[in-house]
């Protein structure tokens, strides 16, 4: 059974991107470790052969068509920086 | 003075709007001036949009100036989750890191209210991006339970459920995951429906865990519910998870009644705790089933127990997928100065996201990491498929199926803050049809301790018009629906 650390959180908090003070770090391992340790009630059942439910319904599928999407100007009203019809972002590349 | 307008249902005012009794603008502006002068002690509303609501009032009075025919929900106010957009309005989710955000589309839910003749005055509160059984998780503000302000109003939909017991808007929109809907319907005293997933769109809808969610009303009468989910529900070409399946005129099925109907109740599973006065308020509801001509037997469903940890695994594991989107790239607030993609991804989501959501994408992550994934993710979707199949023998036998909404009445602020494992806890009866996908009606039933209770009534996929059957048949039995909170 796993036991979560706060080298655990760290893992997992940078798969998340999120950066995490010290205080969360510890706090968060402590919660996690405590719920984790409840959800392995889930391991006392028989699940040998039972499929997943993903979604209440499966065939919830829609033809894959071409149409059109939000016009660029609309989807680029929200964002926090923008510049020639782009995101903007730091730079990424050296 | 409130006015009177500001007591009537839903269902009235639009009867009052058509026969041209009451103009809709008169209808609004009660309601504006009964949220001036209950909200300062509430905080249902994370904004109240006076200008937009008059303005939508005047030109339905004008289009409703000849012989038009007057729209089914025609000049009755509402209050929206602030998790649907609404054109013209900001949604914040409950959260910082939406900083304003302005949506460029509307929710189809809410599209349809309006097309149908319904007013939006506001958003309401919520805990941040739904997540959370009291709205204490809202970045903003602290919603209050109208009947005893130092109790929840319960969650996520905790300001749409004050803003209807209060007696602001008739009708509310909700939305409910693992309960948001049901459970502060419940603690606030009013009646709420969770329709079948896919039954109503989610186009416009900040998505949590999208195998769960849907969007849903809050009313203090059945036939105000029947009425709203005839509107929103339908095959939106928007979301692709809407059901094809035709929506009937859900208030005109009412008079029906419930006599016939098979409800079952799941003993043993409510053995698991449910505080004494609101297990005795529930009984009394089933004799009132029974006296509309019910009938109530016991029902199994045995993998019930393991429905709150299922959920939490499967509702975190969707939530950190669905929450990477917020990234301060696209949309929201952003961290200022980060040096690098990677800095401004992690400053952004440290910065804007609270507490309960942080913890719930590290289990979200975590339950879907390599080594991990089959132990927890793989096994709660299987347990899943068991609860399911639960219900499905369970409705061979039965029509609908009966618990508390809630173990227990609201309880005070902070009093489940500080141990998260509690607050979840609370949420037994409600995940089950969620995690089922099943339709969901919680109906006031009484005080317990002075606090209101809930009454819930599960039915099988795409029956809603059976619960709502019952529960109007329950309405038309008892008064509790009428109890009103002391403001």
């Amino acid at each position: 059974m796993p036991r979560i650390t706060e080298d655990t959180i760290d893992a997992v908090a940078r798969l998340a991107r999120l950066s995490l003070t010290r205080e969360e770090r510890t706090r968060f391992a402590r919660e996690l470790e405590a719920i984790v340790a409840w959800a392995d009630s889930l391991h006392t059942l028989d699940t040998e052969g039972v499929p997943p439910l993903r979604h209440a319904d499966d065939d919830a599928l829609r033809e894959d068509a071409p149409r059109d999407g939000l016009p660029r100007e609309l989807a680029l009203e929200p964002a926090p920086d923008q510049a020639e019809g782009l995101f903007r972002v730091p730079r990424i590349l050296p | 003075m409130t006015s009177p307008l500001a007591l009537l249902s839903a269902t009235e005012l639009r009867a009052r709007v058509a026969r041209r009794d009451v103009s809709v603008e008169e209808v609004v502006r009660a309601h504006l001036d009964r949220i001036s002068a209950v909200e300062p002690k509430l905080d249902a509303f994370l904004v109240v949009a006076p200008e937009r609501a008059l303005g939508r009032a005047r030109r339905l009075d004008s289009a409703l100036a000849g012989a038009a025919p007057a729209p089914p929900l025609a000049g009755v106010p509402i209050a929206v989750k602030d998790i649907l957009h609404v054109s013209g309005l900001a949604t914040t989710c409950g959260s910082r890191l939406l900083g304003g955000y302005r949506p460029p589309f509307e929710a189809t839910v809410v599209t349809r209210l309006e097309a149908a003749g319904a007013i939006v005055l506001g958003k309401t509160n919520m805990d941040e991006f739904a997540m959370g059984s009291s709205t204490e998780h809202s970045a903003f503000k602290t919603t209050r339970n109208p009947w005893d302000s130092d109790r929840v109003p319960g969650g996520s939909s905790g300001g749409s459920a004050a803003a209807v017991a209060a007696r602001m808007v008739p009708l509310a929109l909700g939305t409910d995951t693992g309960g948001s809907i049901r459970q502060p319907a419940a603690l606030c005293g009013v009646s709420g429906l969770k329709p079948t997933w896919g039954r109503a769109s989610r186009y416009g809808l900040v998505a949590f865990a999208s195998s769960l969610d849907q969007v849903g009303p809050l009313a203090r009468r059945v036939e105000d519910l029947a009425i709203a989910a005839s509107v929103i529900c339908g095959r939106d070409p928007n979301d692709a998870t809407t059901a094809s399946l035709a929506v009937p005129d859900f208030a005109a099925a009412l008079p029906r009644g419930a006599h016939g109907l098979r409800i079952g109740v799941p003993r043993r599973f409510l053995a698991q705790g449910v505080e004494a006065e609101t297990l005795v308020r529930f009984d009394e509801s089933l004799r009132a089933l029974a006296s509309v001509g019910a009938t109530v037997e016991n029902v199994e469903l045995p993998h019930l127990e393991y429905a709150i940890p299922t959920y939490y695994l499967v509702a975190t594991a969707e939530a950190s997928s669905n929450l990477a989107r917020y990234d301060g790239v696209r949309y929201g607030a952003r961290a200022v100065d980060a040096p690098d993609l990677r800095r401004l991804f992690g400053e952004t989501r440290q910065q804007g996201f609270g507490a309960e959501v942080k913890r719930r994408i590290l289990l979200g992550t975590f339950v879907l990491s390599s080594g991990y994934y089959d132990a927890y993710y793989l096994r709660a979707q299987q347990a899943r498929t068991l609860i399911r199949r639960d219900f499905d023998r369970a409705f061979t036998r039965c029509d609908a199926i009966a618990t508390p909404t809630t173990p227990a009445p609201a309880f005070r602020f902070g009093e489940k803050t500080a141990d998260p494992l509690q607050m979840y806890l609370a949420d037994i009866f409600t995940v089950p049809a969620n995690l089922a996908g099943l339709p969901a009606l919680s109906l006031p039933c009484g005080l317990a301790s002075g606090l209101p209770v809930g009454l819930q009534l599960v039915g099988r996929p795409f029956e809603e018009e059976t619960l709502l059957r019952a529960g109007a048949a329950f309405q038309s039995a008892t008064t509790h629906h009428e109890l009103a909170p002391p403001l």
